[in-house]
């Protein structure tokens, strides 16, 4: 049995650069419907790549209860003093987070940037921003250090560029990394030079905490719900992001997967008379080999192995085609909780294309199948009048 | 000693549509052993319809068809074909070579059916193709192959699992006279030296001549000749 579907696949398979052309169509189709899929699913997991690299686990944000975002909320210095001298509480800095409006670079439309006013503390409880052209801010001056997606996307915030905010003009003095995360589509600047610009007197939005132990931050939650001076909660930094990121990766994954549907159910179809086709054109070769005392089921699955073949190297090539044209391409998009841009990385992962290439098998089979079964249930002398 | 092929009351039906065509309208026909047997009759007689059935292709409407003493109408598909991988080789008009494969696993193909070791089928290929007198081009695909040569590879195919029966089927149908006097004087010598019965189906009385015995078919009947059991 075993000779038996050895032999004829090998048949096949040999048979297969004569048939270069009508076998391409598979290849190409599936190529396709990988590509597309890989490629639109990447962007979801690149967009929660941003938003979730950017949690640590000991670290919580202090925010108004029931905002779930950084917007919103208000509080005091003296709040402040107050949450810093919590138990369990390391570093802590008060943060004002608002939006500028900036024109994007090569258009003259302008978007929202986030604009982050921090205390000294911040640098040292995100010590993954790093500047890594000119230098930091300087207390109580009009200057900003600007993420260096945010300056690649956006126009005049060079180093050196002023930029006109509210009635203030801010000095662009450097440009700063955060690993990849979310913080590099950002500006900061220093808090009371944001209060000032955006009239907020002595108030941050949030406050950002570093704890002893990721444990503390249910701890430090329960405290602040306790007390009756506030209306905080603290949120630790995965859950924030984690929710942030949900409502748009899901956006891009379900759309992604609707695309690859229809375009699958096209390349099964494409599929489908490809293999009708090769099974037609032998006719004659399956009944021979049938009338010799070969049995129906080498045959099946040996045309079901040829169909499997064409879709994996359409799986693999259009695997291979997203991941160099798209891994680690940056693209941005609009955070809805935020309404500022934030840029993300398309992260083909190795689960993406172990999903593409299961995709591509999947069609294959099915793409095999009924012509495997239509080319053994033809009678044997009835195939072999080549009609 | 029972009779090579026995056929009964054989009869087969088509349905075209609405329309049931009666192909073969009872036959009953005994080959002997050794025998070397041409059946001739226009086109559409059922020349070919008779040999599928003897050949273990096709069962029929009613009757009943004994090769060997087996009665091949009690047989289910899977039986029908491990039988035909021992007991029959089939030769066609336009050969069936697979072109991929070159002559000498072409003429492999059948063995791979059987449990021989591959040195051991290599080795019964290579003596089918002798007999044939084919072993200097047993690297040939079929397309580096003339028509005679083709049919002749065809033909060590059919013997290399050492059939007791050959049915062919217009084997030289598709032949100029002299390549087909080659392949008729080759069956001559299967028949002779090794003892195969052969049926052939055959439009050209040359060819016909080459046999022992001549029989005649039309519409379904056979209508005169020798060999004939009725
Ligand atoms: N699978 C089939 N379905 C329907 N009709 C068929 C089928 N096979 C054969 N026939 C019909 O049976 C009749 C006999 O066919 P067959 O091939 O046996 O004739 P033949 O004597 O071999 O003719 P030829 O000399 O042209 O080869 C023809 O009318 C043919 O159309
Ligand atoms: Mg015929």
């Amino acid at each position: 049995m075993l000779n038996q579907i050895r032999a004829i696949t090998l048949m096949n398979l040999f048979n297969l650069p004569s048939r270069a052309g009508s076998s391409s169509v598979i290849v190409v189709g599936i190529a396709g419907v990988v590509a597309v899929l890989v490629g639109l699913l990447s962007m979801g997991a690149g967009f929660s790549a941003a938003l979730e690299s950017t949690a640590k686990a000991d670290r919580a944000i202090i925010m108004r209860d029931g905002t779930t975002s950084e917007l919103n909320g208000a509080m005091s210095a003296g709040d402040r003093a107050t949450v810093r001298a919590m138990e369990g509480v390391e570093l802590g800095s008060g943060e004002l987070y608002v939006v500028a409006a900036i024109v994007k670079k090569g258009t003259d439309i302008s978007s929202n940037v986030v604009v982050r006013g921090v205390e000294a503390e911040s640098f040292d409880i995100r010590p993954e921003v790093k500047v890594v052209v000119g230098r930091r801010f300087e207390t109580g001056r009009a200057e900003i250090l600007v993420g260096v997606k945010a300056a690649a996307q956006f126009a005049g915030l060079e180093v050196g560029a002023s930029l006109p905010v509210r009635d203030q003009i801010w000095q662009v003095v450097g440009h700063f990394e955060a690993n990849g995360t979310a913080y590099e589509s950002e500006i900061w600047a220093d808090l009371a030079n944001v209060q000032s610009a955006y009239r907020r007197g002595g108030t941050s939005s949030t406050m950002r905490v570093k704890m002893r132990s990721p444990e503390a931050i249910a701890a430090l939650n329960l405290r602040l719900k306790d007390d009756p001076r506030f209306d905080l909660i603290a949120r630790s930094e995965v859950e924030h992001y984690a929710s942030q990121a949900k409502q748009r990766a899901d956006l891009i994954n379900n759309f992604g997967m609707v695309v690859g549907v229809i375009m699958a159910i096209g390349a099964v179809f494409a599929a489908l008379n490809t293999m009708y086709c090769a099974v037609g054109a032998r006719t004659v070769e399956i009944a021979t080999l049938r009338a010799l005392g070969f049995g129906g089921l080498p045959v099946v699955v040996s045309v079901m192995i040829e169909a499997i073949v064409l879709a994996f190297i359409g799986g693999v090539l259009g695997g291979l085609l997203v991941w160099l044209a798209f891994d680690g391409y940056t693209a941005s998009t609009l955070n809805n909780a935020s309404f500022s841009q934030v840029a993300f990385d398309f992260a083909v992962t190795p689960e993406l294309l172990k999903l593409g290439l299961t995709w591509a098998l999947t069609l294959g089979l099915i793409g095999g199948l009924f012509p495997a079964i239509r080319a053994v249930r033809i009678p044997i002398t009835t195939a072999l009048r080549g009609e | 000693m029972v009779a090579a092929v026995a056929c009964e009351k054989v009869e087969k039906q088509y349905t075209k549509g609405k329309e049931i065509v009666e192909v073969l309208a009872g036959i009953d026909l005994s080959i002997e052993h050794g025998e070397f047997l041409a059946l001739m009759g226009p086109s559409g007689s059922g020349k070919t319809t008779l040999l599928n059935l003897i050949g273990g292709l096709d069962q029929p409407s009613a009757g009943s068809i004994f090769v060997s003493g087996k009665n091949l109408t009690e047989m289910k598909a899977k039986a029908l074909a491990k039988w035909r991988s021992e007991n029959v080789g089939f030769v066609f008009q336009f050969y069936n070579l697979l072109p991929v494969l070159t002559a000498q696993r072409n003429v492999e193909l059948p063995l791979l059916l059987t449990n021989l070791s591959r040195k051991q089928r290599q080795k019964n290929a290579a003596t089918a193709l002798e007999i044939v007198g084919l072993q200097d081009r047993a690297k040939h695909k079929p397309s580096e192959l003339s028509g005679g040569q083709q049919q002749r590879v065809a033909i060590a195919r059919a013997i290399v699992a050492d059939p007791s029966l050959l049915v062919c089927d217009e084997p030289t149908g598709d032949l100029d006279r002299e390549t087909a006097d080659q392949i008729l004087g080759l069956l001559q010598t299967l028949n002779k030296d090794h003892g195969k019965t052969i049926i052939m189906v055959t439009h050209d009385p040359r060819a016909a001549d080459r046999a022992e015995h001549i029989l005649y078919m039309d519409k379904g009947k056979l209508v005169s000749g020798s060999g004939v059991a009725v």
